[in-house]
């Protein structure tokens, strides 16, 4: 009876050097990720505080967050519109500047290095800069907007009507990071397709239409996937732009999701109702993946038909 | 990485196809190469005037005006250079000890990543032993876990065994393997010949000294990757640092430049000469290794 288990855990040949080399990664996997896993869950359960340990409430912080929280709808609604907002805009102005710096001309190099440094900086300190131009009455974007005759331009972060564009044109500033992946991909495409393509009497849009898109549908749905991903984290620019007030900009009009959970959790010590709280933003984040795995499927095989 | 992005201007058409093409074709490419660079020197601009504009304000003394009408994009007037001395050596905030603390914890983390890292990826790509395919397919499981869920107990646990308000929950994890480098190391160590390992062995070397003597010298590439990435990582980190450090000795320097941001009264060009010490490492890095950067993030979008 005990022999076969037994003999089954006994190492074998590579065994004893794999547990060694793997010891950092085994513990770390346990200690980092497992146990905070679960100990997550129940801690939603809890209603543990910073400065109390919790008792087990069931699904009470669940219920309230779904059923009898105002913030929480505010956050998920600015996080929806900042995702309808921003996806398709970040989606066409990456692929329009990929399809520039793909152009066979010299010192395309040059370009695309400026355009990249961008997305090397620290969010912290791209958000510093940004809210110091877009200051309402002094910034530099202001001053040259009523240069070319808007007498009243908006105030950017402390109107909660503006706030999201404004954290949105920090977005375009980096647009070059994803406008990289998009380069990648277009250049996977092999050149004899458009040869072929243009031999058949095929124009740029014909070309641009049968051939890149649809051999660029892989590298979309990265694009896609890490917009949203980054959607459901954003935190820096939220935090600097609400000045240390930590409220999430003017009328919590910049309460992004990953924000509520750091002013529940962190600012408020409300540790179990951040911790359900992350629960539904992933839950949210897997039901947006997988819509947009539907979506590729279907851009997929029309792609797939039409070339 | 440059060679083979951008590829040279097509060789204008031979004299044969001259004869049978009008001009119009090549005043055509001429006007697409005049929209390209106009367009490209358009955002170039959107990207390198807020840059000069920081410049511009860091290099102005407490005296001079930073919010000019109408705005200075390049230093004409001003260069004043102690600005960043006095950011450097502020009593209340001293950059000189973030700048310091924030190299610390990198010169940290870029050991523990590259040495652990690099002795799983060794196991996963030289190994064998059971279940292997089934333990990779979790590390690859573990990038898809989202962030968020993991804070709040990480940080409960981390506080309840005292490493709150020091430098252990922002370097002791690294040591546990990041999934994206162990995959990218994985794959570059399957690309050593098998041969190399054979001939160490025969001479009597062990995993180990095939690992440290072998395998490692000829990853260094992708270690290099592995590196670059951990140092914007962890110059560029808020999150970690903000969670974890209450202590404004202990701060890096994205953490004390949200405070100073947030503080009413901010002086203008301290602050932008605080932005520009945030912002000049990773711009270095990125001049130096941007093959490996650009290459390294080119190969997460066509594998990922």
């Amino acid at each position: 009876m005990t022999a076969s288990p037994r003999r089954r855990l006994r190492l074998q040949g590579d065994e004893r050097a794999a547990l060694a080399f793997l010891s950092p990664w085994l513990i770390g996997l346990v200690a980092f990720l497992l146990i905070p896993l679960v100990w997550g869950i129940y801690i939603s359960l809890t209603d543990e505080q910073i400065v109390k340990v919790g008792e087990f409430v069931g699904i009470a912080n669940y219920e309230e967050i779904l059923t009898d929280d105002a913030l929480f709808r505010q956050a998920l609604g600015v996080t929806l519109r900042w995702i309808v907002l921003t996806t398709p805009l970040f989606m066409i102005t990456g692929l329009a500047l990929a399809l520039l710096l793909n152009q066979r001309l010299p010192g395309m190099f040059v370009f695309r290095t400026i355009l990249f440094v961008p997305s090397v900086l620290s969010g912290v300190a791209v958000a510093v800069l940004w809210v110091v131009l877009l200051n309402g009455d002094l910034g530099a974007v202001n001053q040259i907007l009523r240069s070319v005759g808007i007498a009243d331009p908006p105030s950017w972060l402390r109107d909660p009507d503006w706030a999201l564009p404004a954290v949105a044109v920090m977005g375009l500033w980096g647009i070059g990071g994803s406008a990289i992946i998009w380069l990648a991909g277009l250049q996977n495409i092999p050149p004899h397709l458009y040869e072929a393509a243009a031999i058949d009497g095929a124009g740029e849009w014909g070309k641009f239409r049968a051939i890149t898109i649809p051999l660029l549908s892989a590298t979309m749905f990265f694009v896609l996937i890490n917009l949203l991903v980054d959607a459901l984290l954003i935190f820096a620019p939220v935090f600097i732009a609400s000045g240390g007030t930590q409220t999430g900009g003017p009328n919590n009009s910049l309460l992004f999701l990953m924000y509520y959970i750091y002013r529940k959790a962190l600012i408020e010590g409300d540790l179990a109702y951040g911790a359900a709280l992350a629960w539904i933003l992933t839950v949210i984040g897997a039901v947006i993946v997988w819509l947009a795995f539907r979506f590729e499927r279907r851009v997929y095989y029309q792609a797939g038909s039409d070339g | 990485m440059s060679g083979e992005i951008s590829t040279p201007l097509e060789r204008s058409p031979s004299r044969t196809t001259a004869v049978e093409r009008p001009l119009r074709p090549r005043l055509g490419q001429w006007v697409r190469a005049a929209v390209v660079y106009g367009l490209l020197l358009v955002l170039s601009a959107f990207i390198l005037l807020p840059i000069g504009w920081m410049v511009t304000a860091a290099l102005k003394p407490d005296t001079a005006i930073i919010f000019t009408f109408p705005p200075e994009f390049f230093p004409t007037e001003f260069f004043n250079w102690s600005t960043f001395s006095d950011a450097f050596f502020d009593e209340d905030e001293p950059y000189a000890r973030y700048v310091a603390n924030t190299t610390f914890l990198i010169l940290v983390n870029m050991t523990f990543a590259v040495i652990s890292n690099s002795l799983i990826a060794y196991a996963f790509a030289r190994l064998q032993f059971r279940g292997r395919d089934r333990l990779f397919a979790v590390v690859i499981a573990t990038m898809l876990l989202p962030a968020p869920i993991l804070l709040i107990p990480q940080f409960l646990l981390f506080f309840q065994i005292g490493w709150y308000n020091t430098y252990l929950p922002l370097t002791i994890p690294t040591l546990a393997g990041n999934a994206f480098f162990i995959f990218l190391l994985r794959q570059y160590m399957r690309t050593i010949p098998r041969e190399l390992d054979e001939a160490a062995r025969i001479d009597g070397a062990g995993h180990w000294t095939i690992y440290r003597r072998v395998i490692l010298p000829l990853t260094a590439p992708a270690l290099t990757v592995v590196a670059v990435f951990t140092f914007l990582g962890v110059w560029n980190d808020f999150f970690g640092p903000l969670l974890y450090l209450a202590d404004g000795d202990l701060y890096t320097v994205p953490v004390a430049l949200a405070t100073q941001v947030s503080r009413v009264g901010t002086e203008w060009n301290k602050l932008m000469a605080a932005n520009l010490i945030a912002i000049v490492p990773p711009l270095v890095i990125y001049f130096v290794a941007q093959k490996q950067l650009i290459g390294g993030i080119a190969s997460v979008g066509l594998k990922g």
